[in-house]
């Protein structure tokens, strides 16, 4: 009886300047597609806003794209503020150009999963499920028959 | 997901304390239903009553989401706490969601004062989870003045909101259709006020005459007549006399006395409602998989209606009368029994 019955709830968020949330958005639809409840929170979000829409939101994931070369500067403030706001437990994935080096240093700061171009969605959506371990079909299914 | 069982009266207490994320899980408990929202809705029931409950419907890409966004900074304005909830609908496939309100609504940000939780519908109709009913009670008793309910994007008949909010702001905008659209049945007769959004496109006079055009076929004894308001929510034009309108309807209701006869109503609904969960709940752990599918087959065979199966049920769970009161065969007793 210690799961929670809901759904995996995941904050897709686009942190600093770059416009290009092509990817963030098909990472959302793909997720959702996962039976997963994706709040996208649009384009230009500073790292407070991010956490505090996390917050809010009450999610399990917060998956960040980034695509500007921002990523040190702005993932690192992200997982540091959750950890201030005691919210270090929300998995935090990564998408978007990221060197190959700076992978384990995002890792270092706190990030679980870094997926670049050619990831496919389905390998993210299955990252996702068993991290979080959570149902992504029941409420349908508890619904009245 | 996995989550230790919370302990729900510590987090009502650091919810009250002002701590965002205890707010937000207190909403999740509520959403996710069960046990722990049964908790926590009878702890927090004695604080509700006190906030301005609004609901604001219409059809999708009519400014909803922009407009409440804009609705609450004008709350914000005039010294009073608001709670947002925002519905989107949720995959009838997947049972997934794609929650997009919250970006319409970023003018918000920073401000302890304003609460936005984006909500799938879960698979419910009628424009609104099922949730919602316990997560305004939730943003009341924590003291939030306002509460925002956004329904999902509404087309003419998913008019939920009206159980919920007791004052219910419709959006149109210019152009949906002619004075034929407008007299039909629907939403647009739970409206408590009218608002063409918009208002800034052509078009929005015409709409908002037809608008009152229909209002004026209604019946002349109405006490409140709902105004029709224009607004471009995206400059904010006209927002103060949307909230201004919003608070006449609401001291209408109180004087009227409309308010106390529409919590009665309410209660009595969800009542029903949790008379109708706790019986299936208990059909469902009281009979045995094999009857229940015993009697799918009977159904979809056409051996058997649904109502002869739910009779059969209730029989079998101790809570119906028994088959021979009410003159069902003996044939029909037998497979009850089977």
């Amino acid at each position: 009886m210690g799961d929670r019955m809901g759904k995996i709830r995941v904050l897709v968020a686009k942190p600093g300047l770059d416009g290009h949330d092509r990817g963030a958005k098909v990472v959302a639809r793909a997720l959702r597609d996962a039976g997963m409840e994706v709040i996208y929170t649009g384009l230009r979000q500073t790292p407070e806003m991010v956490v505090e829409a996390a917050l809010q939101e009450d999610v399990d994931v917060v998956g960040l794209s980034v695509l500007s070369g921002a990523h040190l500067t702005l993932v690192p403030k992200i997982t540091a503020l959750l950890k201030e706001r005691g919210a270090e437990d929300v998995l935090v994935v990564v998408g978007g150009i990221i060197p190959e080096g700076d992978v384990a240093i995002l890792q270092q700061a706190g990030v679980a999963g870094v997926f670049g171009p050619g990831t496919s969605t389905v390998d993210i959506a299955r990252f996702i499920e068993e991290r979080i371990g959570g149902s992504t079909t029941g409420d349908v299914e508890r619904a009245p028959a | 997901m996995p989550r230790l069982d919370p302990d729900v009266s510590s987090l009502i207490q650091h919810a009250r304390n002002g701590d965002v994320r205890s707010r937000a899980r207190l909403f999740s408990i509520v959403e996710d239903g069960g046990e722990h929202a049964s908790t926590a809705l009878a702890m927090l029931a004695p604080d509700g009553g006190h906030a301005c409950v609004v609901g604001v419907t219409g059809p999708p890409g009519a400014g909803k989401s922009t407009l409440v966004g804009r609705l609450a900074r004008e709350i914000r304005e005039r010294g009073q706490t608001v709670a947002i909830l925002a519905v989107d609908p949720s995959s009838p496939i997947t049972g997934g969601a794609l929650l997009g309100d919250r970006i319409r609504m970023q003018d918000l940000h920073g401000d302890p004062g304003a609460y936005v939780r984006s909500i799938s519908t879960r698979g419910a109709v009628g424009g609104l989870a099922r949730a919602v009913d316990g997560m305004a009670l939730v943003a009341d008793a924590l003291g939030y003045d306002v509460v925002l309910i956004e329904t999902v994007g509404a087309g003419q008949d998913e008019a939920a909101i009206v159980g919920v909010a007791p004052t219910v702001v419709v959006v149109e905008v210019p152009h949906l259709g002619d004075d034929v659209q407008a007299i039909k049945a629907g939403i647009l007769e739970i409206a408590d006020v009218f608002v063409v959004n918009k208002a800034d496109r052509d078009g929005a006079d015409q709409a908002a005459a037809v608008l009152r055009a229909m209002l004026s076929l209604a019946p002349p004894s109405e006490s409140w007549r709902p105004p029709v308001l224009k607004t471009s929510a995206l400059i904010g034009d006209g927002v103060v006399a949307l909230l201004d309108a919003v608070h006449r309807h609401q001291s209408f209701l109180e004087k009227s006395g409309e308010l106390a006869h529409w919590r009665d109503e309410r209660a009595r609904r969800q009542i029903f409602e949790a008379v109708q969960d706790k019986l299936l709940a208990r059909i469902r752990s009281t009979v045995p998989p094999g009857h229940l599918q015993a009697l799918v087959d009977d159904v979809s065979g056409f051996r058997r209606t649904a109502e002869g199966a739910a009779d059969c049920l209730l029989v079998q769970s101790g809570l119906g009368v028994t088959a021979e009161s009410e003159g069902i065969g003996p044939p029909d007793r037998a497979r009850c029994d089977a």
